[in-house]
Parts: structure tokens; C-alpha cells; sequence
């Protein structure tokens, strides 16, 4: 070999670094939404349940939440709909659902219909708040810590793999989940 | 509609690009000038089509058209109309299209400026910068759309990141990439001479300006980061090791031994195949740079969303295109050979050592920038590698290269005759030494060992850049743009030495608690707090300190640092308050409410740093200068007359 192909070969290691690197660290993948690690944009949104408060996202510090957002118009909202009525009932940790760009009508009855999983449900009827938090499309679910900082996000449904895989080692541990 | 014409744009730049790099590498290769010819039509119609692809996304934003993806997610419609137009570059799809504009624009200014070299070494130029644009193209279009429509429109978007709401940062992006960009033509050069198979004085002379221009406006790009960081981030430092900051930092040290290598290519025909990979490994690091960045490979302050898959594509990129230019270069290098010598203390020893020791510092650069990832890949458990690796590995190379510049400036090509300069060595170290021991103790009355060594390096430098033009100007002689740019950059590098010099050494930093009408006393000035007030702004609102500095008992002005929210994003950004005096640099920032009127406040009186940034300056206008000397426009005018000849010959 002549000393001129050793920048080639030097190379060549690099590339398996990076490669490696890429696909070896499974964190990287969370680093999907800009929000992830910073402050959850804040709201305060009618209810769909209780005519009489609004749901403030300040009301919601100091404890972890689910933020899953929904909407009846949408087809995949409906398949995760029961992974979320089990997590609500394992009561590991409270849902809030933002109910987006949806008819309230529609929304109660399909909570009627479907059991309802949602400690509280935002109405986000301009969408605005969708926008806030960096939603591409319906459903998505965000999981937020005590001190208000988002720690991850899923898009499309949640299912029991994504659920014991990626939420479940972010929760803190043991039985304090800190309410 | 437009952005439909945008994206349409884009395809249609992709497949110019194909044809451009095809014609122009094939063409040159199977010797048929007639493909030769399509190739700078395809240059200036890939150009037309990247600016219309520009101007759409612009007007986009302008018009707040949040049906468009990216602009829900970049901007706002209460985002001031400058901001509105910056924000194409606020993340990662118009970063990425900007790149792609300003490649464009180099190819279009090369296609003009290689019109009189040689058709076919011309043709292969602009198809290497072909394959590079086909290949930023390509990961645009598959990866990094920047035209996808969002449905339902959004009514309103989610606003431009904060901290990139700001004048320097503003401009930073584009500038940076300018020198980014610009390292690909010294690239396409390498790779042209490579295929061709035939590497002479003339190339290095054709290369040197260009290379020269980006490594200037690399130099400004990376200033104004660095400035931008001081006062908008209010961490109180200048340079933070940071990955992305390192990223631009590698290419920018291999590519200043490029330029000098380039030198002793284009005097004396020397180092031929080191020039060539030193052109390769400046645009290679800046596209390793461009990969760390968007792949999220690596986490860092500037990341933008990072997503997996465009780390695969942007790997397999490098891998076509380093690996490819390395492969050329361990077939052809071996090829080029030099058969001048010099001796010992001879101007090229100097370059050489100057190459060696730059190359080295970049390797400690890139070291520690990749050990993270090193130590990731062969499951040892995480590194972090920060301020403790880098400023004494860095120093290490860079000391001895500062203190043999001065000695090098002296040196003359191919004859070792140093003792002639021995005189003029001797004077210029003396006066520095005197100067260095003079504002040590004269003005701060305290010094470390560096303190000396760097303030007697600075001056040392800068005296000896000055003896050359000097001689020159008293001897009635001529002084050529690449001698008084040679001579300016080196000035540049002498003034940041003191700078750098006496920020480390002399700055005070305080973080006090202060209530309304206390004051602080740091480094001789006096500050008393005059509480806070709230404000707001077009799109954030927050609070504003105001502090009253004194020295002396004389009130010098009063400084507001400020807090502020920006509605969509909730985001708080501190914004020191800086003021100069007398090239001391004064910094206020707020802190956290303490409660009951007390906020924390931190004050920092750090003389001369300013200078740092101004010594960039310097040393990017000295490449400017030299970059523009006449002597290189000549060659190129030569060149082709010379090929005329040859077709003249060759017709008779």
C-alpha cells in the first residue's frame, strides 16, 4: 500500500464511527421535536367537560401529564383510543387531551362512546395551541415532567410497545410518579 | 401555487446539475468539446433555477403563507419583515437551500472566472461542483423539503427561533457558508487536477484566489458566531468549544495551511500532493461539519430537529464524495512529483512547519470534537470533552507556530540565509519584549508566564509583518495586493494575539445580588442598580434593568440588560447589555429575581476584548486584499493566451 491511500484508509474508520454512531445510540431518535427538552409552551383552553374552567397548563405543574392530542376526524385517534383508556386506568400517570379542531358535539359523544381516559380535555378550536407544542398531525402525545419541561414525544398512536418502551423508563420511579 | 414553482425549481436544478456534472467530467474525459460547451449554459440555468426556488420561499415568508410547512414553523406574523427574510435560514431545509444558493453562486462566478483556462481543465472544475450541488440537491429534495404544504393551514406560525432573532446571527449563517461553500472550489480544483493527471505552478496560481476569498469570509462567518455568542447568550466568553463551533473552527485551520501551502505550490512548485490533499481535507471537514450538525449525531446549543435519516444520507454523501476524492488522490498523487529542494531556514521550512503544526492543532480540534462519538461507538461509557481538553492540547501547536511566524516572515525562498535577518529578528523581538513587560506591570501591575509570552508574541508578530512592506515602500518599490494582504492578515493574527492575550489574563467577573440602589464595585468601576421596569416588544415582552456605571467618580452612562419572553415559543432570552470604554468591554446581565427587589446580576469588565472580533476582521480583510491581487487575473490571461497559442500551433 502506498502512503498516499493512508488518508483513504483513516477514512474509511471514520466512516464506521459515524455509522456506528448513527444507528447506535437509540436517544438520538427522540430528538424529533425542537421542544423536546425545553419548556412545554403554555395554554389555557376551554373545557370540553366543565363549561365553567378553562385548563391551564400552570394548574398542571408539578406532576408529570400526558399531553395527547385528538380530534374525531381522525382515523388514528380511534385505534389508540383504548391503549389510552388503559394507561388512565393502570393510573401510572393523568392524560390531558387537546381536543383539536374538532365540533364539541362529536367529541362528547365519542367519549361516551369510547370511555373517556382524559383527567381534562382542551378544546384548541383555531388549532393555535397545536401550533404552540409543534404538532404535524393528529395523534400525538407528549409526556411532561413535574418542573413543565417536555421529555418526549410520539408521534402517531400509542400502542402497548411504544408505551412500556419509551414512556414507561421515562417515568420517574418507584410508585412516586409524584402525585 | 409559488411554493409548487419552488419545489418544480429545485427538480429542475437537480437535473441541471446531473447534466452539468456529466458534460463536464465524461466530456473532458472521452475528449469531446462539443459536451464541453453545454456545461456553463447548465451552470447559469441551475442558478436561475436555485435563486427562483430562493425567491419563492422569500415570498412565502413575506407574505406569512403558513400553508407552507416550514414557514408555520419558522416565523410568525408578528416577526418583523428582516427576521421574516432571515428565518429562510432558521432551520435546517433553508439552511440547506442556502447552502445550495450559494454553491450556485460560487459555480456561476467560477464558470466566469475559469472562462479563459483551458476548456477541458474548466469543464472538470465546474462538473466536480456539479456532483457536489447534484448531491445537497438530491438530500434537499428527498429528505429536507422545504416547500411541503401543511394541511390544514395554519393560522398563525409558531415563530422564529428567538435566539436567532438578532442582527448577527442574522447574517452569521450566510457568511459562514459563503467560506463553507467556497472551500469547494479549491476542492474542485484538487479533483480536476487529479483527473487530469497533471498538477503545475499555474494551477496553484488559478486556485489561490478563491481559496483565499473563502477562507476570508469563513474567518468573518466565524467572528461574527463568536460575537454573537458573547453578548446574545450572555455566558461571558467568546469561543466555547463547542461542537458546532468546532465544527467551522476544522476547516477553517486546515484550510489557512491550505492557503499557505497553495504559496509554496504556486513560488516554488513544491508540495504538490500535500496542497491537493489539504484542498480535499478543507472541503471534507466542511461537509463532516454540515453532517455533525443536521445529523444530530451530535448534541450541541445549535442543533436543530435532527432526524436519522438524513444522518444515512448525508453519510453516504461523504462516503461518494471524500472517499471518492481520497481514492483519486492515493491513484494520482503518487504521480506528482517535485524536484526543487530548499534548505533548512528557508521560507518553505517555515510553510512547512506552519502546515504540520496547523494540521495538528486541527487534529486535537477534531479529537476532541469526536471522542463522544469514538467512545459511543465502542460502548465505553459517555465523554464529554470541554474547555480542560481543548485550551491546553490547542496551545500546544499553536505556540510554537506563533512564535516561528515572525521568525518565517524574515525567511527568503529556497536559500537558508537566515542570519542575514538576524538583526531584524533581534530588534523586532526586543521591542516586544519591552512592550509586553511595559503593559504587564505599567498598566495591570500583575502577569503569568503566558500573560508575557503572549503579549510579546502579538507585538513580535505584528512589527515583523510590518518590515517587509516597509522595506519595500522605503526602497521606492512597488508593493503588490498579495504582499500588503499577506502583510495585514498577519497584523490580524499579531492584534488577536494581545487581545486574546489580556481578556484571559485581566478580566473580573462577579455575580452579585443587588436591590434598587445598591451598587457593586468590579475592576475599578462602580455599579449601582437601578431596579427594573417592564417592557414589551414587537413579539416577546419582558423586563429591563438599568445600572449606572461610574469610574472615578465620573458617570460614564447607564446600561439596560434585559429578560425577555417571546409570546409563542415561551421562550426567556437574556440580552446582555455591553458597552465599551476605552476597548474595555463592560457586560451586565440579569439574572433570576431574587425576590423583594433583589435580582442577581452578573457583571463582567473584560479589557480589549473587542479586539478579538476586530482582529478577525483584520485578518479577513488581509485575504481580501491579497485575494484580489492582479497578479492572479494576469496568470489566468496568460494561461489563455498561452492555449491560444498552442491551438494556433496546432492548427498550422
Amino acid at each position: 500500500m502506498n502512503r498516499f491511500a493512508l488518508p483513504l484508509a483513516l477514512f474509511a474508520l471514520l466512516v464506521v464511527v459515524l455509522a456506528i454512531s448513527i444507528r447506535h445510540s437509540p436517544d438520538k431518535s427522540l430528538i424529533v421535536s425542537p421542544l423536546v427538552g425545553r419548556a412545554a409552551p403554555g395554554f389555557a383552553l376551554p373545557s370540553l367537560t366543565d363549561a365553567q374552567h378553562r385548563v391551564r397548563s400552570e394548574d398542571l405543574r408539578g406532576r408529570w401529564y400526558l399531553l395527547n392530542v385528538w380530534g374525531t376526524w381522525c382515523v388514528e385517534c380511534r385505534a389508540e383510543h383504548a391503549m389510552l383508556v388503559d394507561v388512565a386506568h393502570s393510573g401510572v400517570i393523568p392524560i390531558i387531551g387537546l381536543d383539536w379542531k374538532d365540533e364539541d358535539d362529536r367529541a362528547l359523544e365519542w367519549l361516551a362512546q369510547l370511555g373517556n381516559p382524559y383527567q381534562a380535555v382542551a378544546l384548541d378550536h383555531d388549532g393555535r395551541t397545536a401550533i404552540d407544542w409543534g404538532v404535524y398531525g393528529a395523534p400525538e402525545t407528549f409526556l411532561v415532567n413535574a418542573q413543565g419541561v417536555v421529555v418526549y414525544k410520539l408521534v402517531g398512536p400509542l400502542t402497548r410497545e411504544s408505551w412500556t418502551r419509551e414512556f414507561l423508563p421515562r417515568l420517574p420511579r418507584p410508585a412516586g410518579v409524584g402525585f | 401555487m409559488l411554493p409548487e414553482l419552488g419545489h418544480f425549481a429545485l427538480i429542475l436544478a437537480l437535473l441541471l446539475a446531473g447534466l452539468q456534472a456529466f458534460f463536464g467530467i465524461a466530456g473532458a474525459h472521452l475528449r469531446r468539446d462539443r459536451w464541453l460547451a453545454a456545461v456553463a449554459p447548465a451552470v447559469a440555468g441551475q442558478f436561475v433555477m436555485v435563486a427562483t426556488a430562493v425567491a419563492c420561499l422569500v415570498t412565502a415568508f413575506v407574505s406569512h403563507d403558513f400553508s407552507v410547512r416550514y414557514v408555520a414553523e419558522n416565523s410568525n406574523s408578528a416577526l418583523p419583515l428582516f427576521y421574516r427574510v432571515t428565518a429562510l435560514w432558521g432551520a435546517h431545509e433553508g439552511s440547506l437551500l442556502l447552502w445550495i444558493f450559494l454553491l450556485a453562486g460560487w459555480t456561476l462566478a467560477v464558470a466566469a472566472g475559469t472562462a479563459r483556462l483551458p476548456a477541458r481543465f474548466s469543464a472538470r472544475v465546474l462538473g466536480v461542483l456539479g456532483v457536489v450541488s447534484f448531491g445537497f440537491l438530491l438530500f434537499t429534495l428527498a429528505t429536507s423539503n422545504p416547500f411541503l404544504r401543511l394541511i390544514p393551514a395554519a393560522p398563525d406560525g409558531r415563530d422564529l427561533n428567538p435566539i436567532l432573532q438578532d442582527p448577527a446571527l442574522a447574517i452569521h449563517p450566510p457568511i459562514l457558508y459563503t467560506g463553507y461553500v467556497g472551500f469547494a472550489v479549491a476542492f474542485a480544483f484538487a479533483c480536476a487536477a487529479m483527473l487530469e493527471g497533471r498538477l503545475d505552478q499555474a494551477w496553484a496560481r488559478w486556485t489561490r484566489p478563491w481559496t483565499t476569498s473563502a477562507w476570508a469570509f469563513l474567518t468573518v462567518g466565524i467572528a461574527l458566531g463568536s460575537w454573537w455568542a458573547y453578548y446574545e447568550l450572555g455566558w461571558g466568553g467568546f469561543w466555547f468549544w463547542d461542537p458546532v463551533e468546532n465544527a467551522s473552527f476544522m476547516p477553517w485551520l486546515v484550510g489557512t495551511a491550505l492557503v499557505h501551502s497553495l504559496a509554496v505550490t504556486d513560488k516554488r512548485g513544491l508540495f504538490k500532493s500535500w496542497t491537493l490533499l489539504l484542498a480535499i481535507l478543507t472541503f471534507s471537514l466542511s461537509l463532516l461539519g454540515t453532517f455533525l450538525v443536521r445529523s444530530g449525531v451530535l448534541v450541541s446549543v445549535h442543533s436543530f430537529a435532527a432526524d436519522p435519516m438524513r444522518g444515512i444520507f448525508i453519510l453516504a454523501f461523504l462516503v461518494v464524495m471524500i472517499g471518492g476524492s481520497l481514492a483519486l488522490y492515493a491513484w494520482r498523487a503518487p504521480l506528482l512529483r517535485s524536484s526543487a529542494g530548499f534548505e533548512l531556514g528557508a521560507r518553505e521550512s517555515f510553510l512547512l512547519f506552519n502546515n504540520i503544526l496547523l494540521v495538528i492543532a486541527a487534529a486535537i480540534v477534531f479529537g476532541g470534537t469526536m471522542a463522544p462519538l469514538i467512545a459511543d461507538a465502542l460502548g465505553l461509557p459517555t465523554l464529554s470533552v470541554g474547555t480542560p481538553y481543548f485550551n491546553p492540547t490547542f496551545l500546544m501547536p499553536v505556540l510554537p507556530l506563533l512564535a516561528l511566524l515572525p521568525v518565517g516572515l524574515h525567511a527568503k525562498w529556497k536559500k537558508g540565509r537566515l542570519r542575514e535577518s538576524e538583526r531584524a529578528i533581534g530588534v523586532t523581538l526586543a521591542v516586544a519584549l519591552v512592550l509586553s513587560l511595559a503593559v504587564s506591570f505599567g498598566v495591570f501591575a500583575q502577569a503569568k508566564v503566558l500573560t508575557l509570552v503572549g503579549l510579546t508574541l502579538g507585538p513580535w508578530i505584528i512589527l515583523s509583518s510590518l518590515l517587509d512592506p516597509l522595506d519595500r515602500w522605503r526602497r521606492k518599490l512597488s508593493v503588490p495586493r498579495a504582499v500588503l494582504g499577506m502583510a495585514i492578515a498577519h497584523i490580524g493574527v499579531g492584534l488577536f494575539v494581545i487581545g486574546i492575550t489580556v481578556v484571559q489574563s485581566f478580566t473580573e467577573e462577579h455575580d452579585v445580588a443587588l436591590a434598587r440602589g445598591e451598587a457593586a464595585s468590579v475592576g475599578g468601576y462602580e455599579f449601582r442598580f437601578g431596579g427594573v421596569a417592564q417592557m414589551e416588544g414587537p413579539n416577546y415582552d419582558g423586563v429591563r434593568g438599568s445600572v449606572v456605571v461610574t469610574r472615578h467618580a465620573t458617570a460614564l452612562g447607564t446600561l439596560y440588560p434585559e429578560k425577555r419572553r417571546y409570546w409563542v415559543q415561551g421562550t426567556v432570552t437574556t440580552e446582555a447589555a455591553i458597552q465599551m470604554n476605552r476597548a474595555t468591554n463592560l457586560l451586565i446581565a440579569l439574572g433570576d429575581d431574587l425576590g423583594a427587589g433583589r435580582w442577581s446580576v452578573r457583571i463582567q469588565v473584560r479589557p480589549l476584548i473587542s479586539l478579538v472580533w476586530l482582529a478577525a476582521l483584520v485578518m479577513a480583510i488581509g485575504g481580501a486584499v491579497a485575494g484580489s491581487d492582479r497578479r492572479y487575473h494576469l496568470a489566468a490571461r496568460s494561461a489563455a493566451a498561452a492555449a491560444a497559442e498552442g491551438a494556433k500551433e496546432a492548427a498550422g
